[in-house]
């Protein structure tokens, strides 16, 4: 192993000298800055006439650095420490580091904890104007492109909203089967333990029709949506704008809204009443079937009090809502994915956040279209 | 320095490299003596980066042996590979930043993980490596999005330098870079290897580079050193890929002087 550095006040002709020796490297660099510093503090060195770098044996930039810090706090008291003795190579090396460091750039200071905070607010709230201004121009650019398509149908990019169809649409139809069904007997299941109680069995079914077809079938499949295909939609769509392929599209009179943005929304709005629709269907099932084997329902019992309790109504109400919601998401997704910076942290903040805001977006659009399909009685 | 005793900075013998049915390197064999500074010449796509990855692990090899500061790579366990990357360091083609991280943290990073340092003197050193390669310590704060192809690679170069390696692999370190700076580039190169005793392989189509620092030049063809020497020695070969590298319109044009000589 090679030794360590030291730095040592030796006397010479009667004045004080620093000796150093060892090896300033790397390997050594924290012991050499505690022993810079040890001599730096301490004032009789601080009178040595010289610094004699005879006796090192390896030099590299931990060592040079730390030399010239240790000559640069001298001259900052007004003194000049000469080096002498230091070998022909490391001239340069030294040299190098000479220029270095002079512009002072501290790190940053923390700053206090109430400016830090009211900071915090004050960009959430820009960054929600921000956001806000982007949802609706990101709307704008893709309803203007969808007039230019239907203008000119022969320019929209059908076989990419073809092949986004089946990845949204077709792929997602077992999961989203899945789900629904399960949910569908978990309410149907609650409804017969609750209702029980007071003898209202029959009620359940009226509960399970009207809340899957109304609310809980269009708002799962859309949370579902948001999560498969809106994070896939802005990680694809940010991963191009890091490589700057949405750039390069640009450049050669392409349209990035028409070609990348388009077929992706309008295979969402397509995709979302259809999967509203077989989501439902699962659930009633699921329903069905639970009401079966743990109400103890006969199913044609069900299916007779269902149509009873449910009208076409309820289930225009669940299939109104699905496109409007799947505008949401893509116009979310698209602009989310748009916004991504060049690093891959920022890629997977923007994914996040699509998924986050979406599904926000989709419950406040479910509420106001409660409150609106209240107003006009449906 | 003491080259002659040692072991060489980096021996290759008898190197297969290939990619599914197709052999890039074949029986290839290299010697990079310490403290030299090596440039390595060959074609678009004939292999040079496959090399590279190849020597420091990256990509697996077919048949050979490989020795990088005179420890086998074949059987070194886990921690000889560990010892080993602590004493080289590495500029990929593309830069390789860390784009989540700073320039200033990039060049931390290596720090950090080998080394054990104040906060203070892992800034300062940082920093000074950056200014080191020709950037300034504002620059430091940038994030790799926000640099130019240029500045790119003087990230990742300063990052390669980041634990004064005895050994570094440059992939085309100067591609991108304005001829002055590429000349700033190149002197830095040589302090780092006078006063450090640096080995350096360097990937580079720079005839510039070439002519001024290179001690000695290899030229891949056919997935094979087919040449190694001085740059003179490089124009002399008779080879036909290297009569047109050399002896080519840009070759000729950069030293006529040598040219001249030898005519
Ligand atoms: N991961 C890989 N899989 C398959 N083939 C590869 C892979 N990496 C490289 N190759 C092939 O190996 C050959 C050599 O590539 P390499 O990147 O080494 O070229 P190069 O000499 O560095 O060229 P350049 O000067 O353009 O960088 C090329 O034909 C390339 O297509
Ligand atoms: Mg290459």
């Amino acid at each position: 192993m090679s030794p360590s550095p030291y730095l040592r006040a030796v006397d010479r002709d009667g004045k004080t000298e620093l000796a150093a020796a060892g090896s300033w490297t790397a390997s050594h660099a924290t012991e050499l800055e505690r022993v810079i510093d040890a001599v730096d503090g301490d004032a009789a060195v601080a009178k040595a006439a010289a610094i004699n770098m005879r006796g090192i044996e390896a030099f590299d930039t931990y060592g040079a650095w730390l030399l010239e810090r240790l000559i640069r706090s001298h001259e900052a008291r007004g003194q000049i420490l000469p080096i002498v003795g230091l070998a022909e190579r490391y001239q340069g090396l030294l040299e190098e580091v000479r220029h270095v460091n002079r512009e002072a750039t501290d790190a940053k200071a923390d700053a206090n904890f109430v400016v830090l905070t009211l900071e915090t607010v004050g960009r959430g709230v820009e960054n929600l104007g921000r956001d806000l201004v982007m949802f609706v121009n990101m709307l704008g650019s893709l309803c203007f492109a969808a007039m230019a398509m239907v203008l000119k149908p022969r320019s929209f990019r059908l076989m990419s909203a073809v092949h986004h169809l089946d990845r949204v649409a077709w792929q997602a139809v077992p999961i989203i089967l899945l789900i629904t069904f399960l949910i569908g007997g978990i309410i149907a299941q609650q409804g017969f333990f609750h209702f029980r109680k007071f003898g209202a069995d029959d009620y359940v079914v009226d509960m399970v029709g009207i809340l899957i077809l109304r609310e809980l079938g269009v708002l799962i499949v859309a949370i579902m949506v948001a999560g498969r295909s809106g994070s896939s939609y802005t990680a694809e769509i940010g991963s191009m704008k890091m490589r700057e392929e949405i750039d390069a599209l640009r450049t050669m009179g392409l349209d990035p809204v028409s070609i990348l943005l388009l077929p992706r929304v309008v295979a969402l709005v397509i995709a979302l009443p259809l999967l509203t629709f077989l989501g439902s269907m699962a659930a009633l099932y699921g329903g069905g079937l639970v009401a079966w084997l743990y109400g103890g329902m006969n199913p044609e019992i069900f299916i007779a009090r269902l149509k009873e309790a449910i009208s076409l109504t309820h289930f225009k109400v669940g299939l109104i809502k699905a496109p409007f919601m799947a505008l949401a998401i893509g116009v979310v997704a698209c602009s989310e994915g748009l916004k991504v910076r060049g690093s891959s942290e920022s890629l997977g903040l923007q994914t996040t956040a699509s998924v986050v805001k979406s599904i926000f977006l989709v419950i406040v659009l479910d509420g106001l279209f409660a409150i609106f399909f209240a107003s006009i009685g449906m | 320095m003491n080259t002659l005793n040692e072991a060489p900075a980096i021996r290759v013998r008898d190197l297969v490299v290939g990619f599914g049915d197709r052999v890039v390197l074949d029986h290839l064999a290299l010697n990079v003596r310490r403290g030299e500074i090596l440039g390595f010449v060959g074609g678009s796509g004939s292999g040079k980066s496959v090399l590279l990855r190849t020597i420091i692990g990256l990509l697996p090899k077919r048949q050979g042996t490989i020795e990088v500061l005179g420890v086998d790579l074949g059987p070194a366990n886990d921690e000889a590979w560990r010892a080993l990357e602590r004493r080289w360091g590495v500029l990929f083609q593309h830069g390789a930043l860390f784009s989540s991280l700073t320039a200033l943290q990039n060049v931390q990073v290596p720090m950090r993980e080998h080394l054990v340092l104040s906060e203070r003197l892992m800034r300062e050193v940082a920093l000074a490596k950056l200014e080191m390669v020709g950037l300034n310590a504002r620059d430091g704060d940038k994030l790799p999005s926000e640099l130019s192809g240029g500045m790119t690679k003087r990230v990742a170069l300063a990052r390669a330098l980041a634990l004064d390696p005895e050994l570094v692999f440059l992939d085309e370190p100067t591609s991108g870079l304005d001829p002055i700076a590429a000349g700033d580039f190149d002197e830095l190169i040589r302090t780092l290897q006078q006063t450090l005793g640096l080995t350096v392989f360097m990937v580079t189509h720079d005839l510039e580079s070439l002519n001024t620092v290179c001690d000695r030049i290899a030229a891949l063809a056919d997935g094979k050193v087919i040449a190694i020497g001085s740059i003179s020695e490089m124009r002399r070969s008779p080879h036909p890929w290297m009569k047109a590298y050399f002896q080519g319109k840009r070759g000729r044009k950069l030293s006529p002087g040598l040219s001249a000589m030898e005519s």
